[in-house]
């Protein structure tokens, strides 16, 4: 009914794992209340910047917006804690990249949280000069942070890396959206970044996780819809070349080997 | 500008026509056209030339025909004349029939085709040694013109010839040779220009595409053959209400095409044109050599079918627009538009394919395949009797364009910018282009054009100590000419019989849909789908007569021009009419007269009426498909902003329902102007219809590139990125010259929002509301039209809510969308 607030008011969606009660928040970010802690994936920051130093010119406000995305998720939640699962940066010299206003904007987040940056393979050395715990992975009471999901890892691991999207099909049509891959042991969250592309959660990289099958919450416009399992469908890519460890990117630019340092 | 019907007195032909063409033509059994002579008085005075004929009349000769007499006259070192076709396979086909003239009268002349197919051997040598003749398609001449030899290979230039300037004029792909054009007068300023137009609406608009202001263009009219026999098929099956496949009549198609020598039938998609090849070979007891053509099929298909007109050896061809343009077939005697014609312009190109001989009448067959193509159909046969045309005036040219073409030209050679801006005005399309927004897109080109500026450092173009731009690097020269064009197709899969040939293309889309075992029609042939292997789609052929799928595609469907809606309502007003109109359609309108009312000519007429447990509103607007998608997409927020939980509504070319659960009440204050305003503008910030008109200006545009060399990106990674830089790039600077491109596209394009609005202020304080107690007579065809219309852009849109209606309909048991069994 329209005007019942468990339908029509609610955005975001509760989840459970290994015992902990989690929030899934439209803007992709999950929130943990019991521990204050927000959790978000793969933000990629200074992506715009690094298509642009190939050639791409794209819009340079992908890393204001994903920050900007992150102050007002973690001022709605309440958050004192944030765990940023890794691929936090575009590339290692991305954060020399950012801009003096996001620079002045990302410390005072970092100051004012009790922040943690986990490597991700985009950034296996996230900066430390930015303040922060820096750390490959993360235990915290019944839950496991990591960037990449890791086969047979025990109950409550939360990671992202693969930036799941699933084609929803729907009388209109079908619809490709971000999303939570969810099962009773894991949670893998899509990407935060403004830039980021995505990976089909048929995909056996991350299908092969859910051996027992997914939900998949996905994210709307302003809320999250947990979808009945017979409305997610295949999309039609699978069986293509596309690897867990490339997750589609915007033209697929990577940057040049580097020349090995003389000295 | 004046126009001239030449008649040549016979006494002044040798001096055009030099001898040994008069006996060219005369061994033939031919006499010269007037036309014809009159492009060679023309040339003679040292002047451009725009011939508007028919087709057939030998259109085409009479373009080339001035420089096969000069080049007869004295032999010529170097490129003389440029032919600019829109089409490879059109190019391809005058190349081999120009060679004719050239072989038999022994002409020092070398022909040679250059497009997209053309090795690069072949290139290679052509840019050395340039033969004297080079057909081509306006991708190909950016593409030559973006190298630096360009100046040394086109000096020679003497003559361009454009052929079927009405295709090209007004679309992005004219706007690209608009300024391809510029770019040879600067460098061959000695040039004439020819364009080759069909009879349009606009001929005025064409000339200035020949030379700036249209000055020193003479303007030739061909003489036009009788008036064109047009039928509108009496069919004695029952006349569906809603649909567009008019099946019903196949059995009616086909003996007119038992009883006619070569048969065209035009169809308006490429779904329709598999359907109606489908049904036609299940009737084919004859075996009649019966053949399918359409966009989508693979290439070395649409030669085979149009080799086998061109021999004769075909009695039909099912075709869309695919064949709208193309050289001349003698032998076609019967032309059939199946469904509504949606344009009068188009469907007198389309009929003048039949019978090219000017002196017999070209004979035409409409099929309307429901109750209002039966009107759209009188009202386009009114239209042709009378003469008159439709179409959209070409429109200023798009600024993604502009952006790809400066990229040319700093590949190019070294550009001044006061230089390039003076050059880029002279073409007809950017005539009116302000320095502001030259300027704009310019640095757009050079550095992406952010606010922001924090680019400096990675640039596309860079100033060298003159102040002149040039391209960055080789690669990224490169780069630009790898995605050169106009054209950004949706996201298409290859089909393939397993071990065996490609057969064609299907979009992405229909494929995702697919699943194992299925069937479905492509390429006249029962298709079993197997699966997606390497971005292909394998499929095996299945025999039986099962209902299987047809393959739909998003484009390609043109919606009802102004012109004929207006004639539609011309008939509504006018009882007296009625008379001759099949009986199931005169009782249709008689019905609605006693039910409810009939829209009157300048009016809006709105009907309301409960159904089951929701409300309907009925628009009857007559404003295109286009335009109605988005006043429902406008309607039903504001309906639900006013309370009236809306759930849904559908959109065809002449009505709009929405279907809601409670009733509307204050109509004049839903359909108020003001919606064009704030709800416009939050609209567009969401549309998925926007998002794909920013993809394609951004692709155009070069910031999204569609080849990158030694990566190939399907078009579906470009959809979902783009959508990002879009919500992004409207979010940080809602005026960057890419999003002003897409706004002017949308205007004119997938959204109507232009025609919206002038209906919007013309139907003000016009609006007649019917409430009715029940579903009214004109109501029930878009009634049929729920749940089976194709998705569109802007329902995706609602898709996510609509997850939400499916958990308000398990809660309430109201279903969102209700299928109507009428």
């Amino acid at each position: 009914m329209p005007d019942d607030p468990t339908i029509m008011a609610a955005t975001t969606v509760a989840l459970r794992l290994n015992g902990a009660a989690l929030v899934a928040d439209p803007s992709g970010a999950l929130f943990w209340p019991e521990q204050r802690t927000l959790i978000v994936a793969d933000l990629h920051l200074e992506k715009g910047s690094s298509f642009a130093r190939h050639g791409a010119l794209l819009p340079p406000y992908d890393t204001a917006a994903s920050l900007a995305m992150l102050a007002d998720a973690l001022r709605r939640h309440g958050a004192q804690r944030i765990i940023c699962l890794g691929d936090s940066f575009h590339d290692a010299s991305a954060h020399e990249r950012l801009g003096s206003a996001e620079t002045t904007l990302l410390a005072s987040l970092v100051a004012a949280h009790d922040w943690i940056w986990i490597a991700g393979n985009h950034d296996p050395a996230p900066p430390v000069g930015l303040g922060g715990m820096v750390t490959d992975a993360l235990t915290l009471g019944p839950l496991l942070f990591r960037h990449v999901a890791v086969d047979g890892a025990a109950a409550g691991e939360l990671s992202g890396h693969f930036h799941p999207t699933a084609t929803v099909a729907l009388r209109a049509g079908r619809l490709v959206a971000r999303c939570f891959v969810a099962d009773a042991r894991r949670i893998i969250l899509p990407a935060f970044g403004t830039f980021t592309g995505g990976l089909d959660v048929f995909e056996p990289a991350i299908a092969r996780l859910f051996p027992n099958g997914f939900r998949i919450h996905v994210l709307g416009r302003g809320r999250v819809v947990s979808m009945p399992p017979e409305r997610v469908v295949p999309t039609s890519t699978r069986g293509t070349s596309r690897t867990a460890d490339r997750p589609i990117r915007l033209g697929q630019i990577r940057p040049a080997p580097r020349a090995p340092r003389r000295g | 500008m004046t126009s001239h019907i030449f008649a040549m007195p016979d006494d002044q032909l040798p001096a055009l026509l030099p001898s040994r063409f008069a006996a060219w033509f005369a061994e033939r059994g031919w006499r010269p056209h007037a036309h014809q002579l009159a492009m060679l008085a023309a040339a003679r005075d040292g002047r451009s030339a725009l011939l508007i004929a028919p087709t057939g009349g030998g259109k085409t000769l009479s373009g080339f025909l001035p420089s096969l007499v000069e080049l007869a006259a004295a032999p010529y070192e170097g490129l003389h004349t440029l032919y600019i076709s829109p089409l490879k396979a059109l190019a391809v086909d005058i190349h081999r029939n120009l060679e004719a003239p050239i072989a038999e009268l022994g002409l020092p002349i070398r022909a040679e085709t250059r497009t997209g197919d053309t090795p690069a051997s072949k290139r290679q040598r052509q840019r050395e040694s340039p033969p004297q003749m080079q057909l081509t398609t306006p991708e190909s001449l950016a593409l030559m013109l973006s190298y630096k030899d360009a100046s040394s290979v086109f000096g020679s230039l003497r003559r361009v010839v454009i052929d079927e300037l009405h295709a090209l004029a007004g679309s992005k792909r004219g706007d690209l040779l608009a300024l391809g054009m510029a770019r040879l007068s600067a460098l061959a300023p000695q040039a004439r220009r020819v364009g080759l137009s069909a009879t349009v609406a606009w001929p005025d608009e064409l000339a200035p595409f020949l030379a700036p202001g249209g000055k020193g263009v003479s303007r030739i009219i061909g003489a036009a053959g009788p008036p064109p026999e047009v039928a509108i098929l009496a069919t004695d099956a029952h006349l569906p209400w809603a649909g567009h496949m008019a099946l019903h009549a196949v059995d009616e198609i086909y003996q007119a095409i038992k009883a006619h020598k070569t048969t065209l039938v035009f169809v308006n998609t490429r779904a329709q044109a598999e359907l109606a090849f489908h049904e036609l070979w299940r009737l084919n007891d004859d075996n009649l050599p019966i053949a399918l053509h359409h966009g989508s099929l693979a290439v070395e298909q649409r030669r085979k079918v149009e080799g086998a007109m061109a021999a004769g050896r075909l009695r039909a061809v099912v075709a869309t627009s695919s064949l709208d343009l193309g050289v001349d077939w003698a032998a076609v005697d019967l032309v059939i538009q199946l469904g509504a014609p949606k344009g009068v312009s188009r469907l007198v190109q389309r009929i003048g394919r039949a019978n090219h001989r000017l002196d017999e009448p070209s004979r035409a067959l409409l099929v309307p395949s429901n109750r209002f193509e039966v009107l759209e159909c009188r009202a386009a046969v009114a239209a042709i009797k009378s003469g008159a045309l439709d179409g959209e005036r070409p429109r200023p040219g798009g600024l993604d364009v502009l952006a790809q073409h400066i990229t040319g030209m700093a590949c190019a050679e070294p550009f001044a910018a006061d230089a390039l801006y003076a050059e880029v005005t002279s073409a007809a399309p950017y005539h009116d282009l302000t320095r502001a927004d030259f300027d704009e897109v310019l640095r757009f080109v050079a550095t992406g054009g952010y606010a922001l500026g924090s680019y400096e450092r990675w640039h596309r173009l860079f100033r060298d100590s003159l102040g002149r731009y040039q391209i960055v690097s080789d690669k990224a020269a490169q780069r630009y000419r790898m995605n050169i064009g106009t054209i950004v197709e949706a996201a298409m899969l290859r089909v393939r019989v397993r071990r065996g040939a490609a057969l064609g293309e299907v979009e992405e889309y229909f494929a995702q849909g697919l699943r194992a075992g299925d069937t479905f029609v492509f390429a006249g042939q029962l298709l079993r789908f197997e699966g997606i292997h390497d971005m292909e789609v394998m499929v095996s052929r299945v025999g039986g007569a099962e209902a299987p799928k047809v393959p739909a595609y998003a484009g390609g469907r043109l919606p009802l021009t102004t012109y004929l809606a207006d004639g539609v309502r011309a008939i509504f007003a006018d009882p007296s009419g009625w008379g001759d109109l099949p009986a199931a359609v005169s009782e249709w309108l008689r019905l609605q007269r006693w039910r409810s009312v009939l829209p009157a000519r300048d009016d809006l007429l709105v009907e309301t009426f409960p159904r089951g447990k929701l409300h309907y509103l009925i628009a009857y607007c007559f404003e295109g498909r286009n335009a109605h998608q988005t006043l429902g997409m406008l309607l039903t927020r504001r309906m639900e902003r006013a309370g009236l939980d809306p759930l849904g509504f559908v959109a065809t070319d002449y009505v709009l329902a929405v279907w809601s659960l409670k009733p509307a009440e204050d109509v004049d204050a839903l359909l108020d102007e003001d919606m064009l305003g704030d709800d416009l503008e939050s609209w567009m910030a969401e549309s998925s219809m926007l998002k794909r008109t920013f993809r394609n200006v951004a692709v155009i545009a070069g910031l999204i590139e569609r080849k990158h060399p030694g990566a190939h990106k399907t078009g579906k990674q470009v959809t979902f990125s783009s959508d990002l830089i879009y919500d992004v790039l409207r979010r940080h600077e809602p005026d960057h010259i890419l999003l002003r491109a897409t706004r002017a596209d949308a205007a004119t394009g997938l959204t109507g929002v232009r025609r919206l609005g002038d209906m919007l202020a013309r139907v003000r304080g016009r609006i007649t509301l019917r409430a009715l107690d029940r579903v009214s007579p004109l109501a029930v065809p878009i009634l049929l039209e729920i749940g089976r219309e194709q998705v569109s852009g802007s329902a995706i849109d609602t898709m996510i809510d609509e997850a939400a209606a499916a958990l308000i309909e398990e809660a309430t048991g109201v279903p969102p969308q209700s299928h109507l069994p009428l």
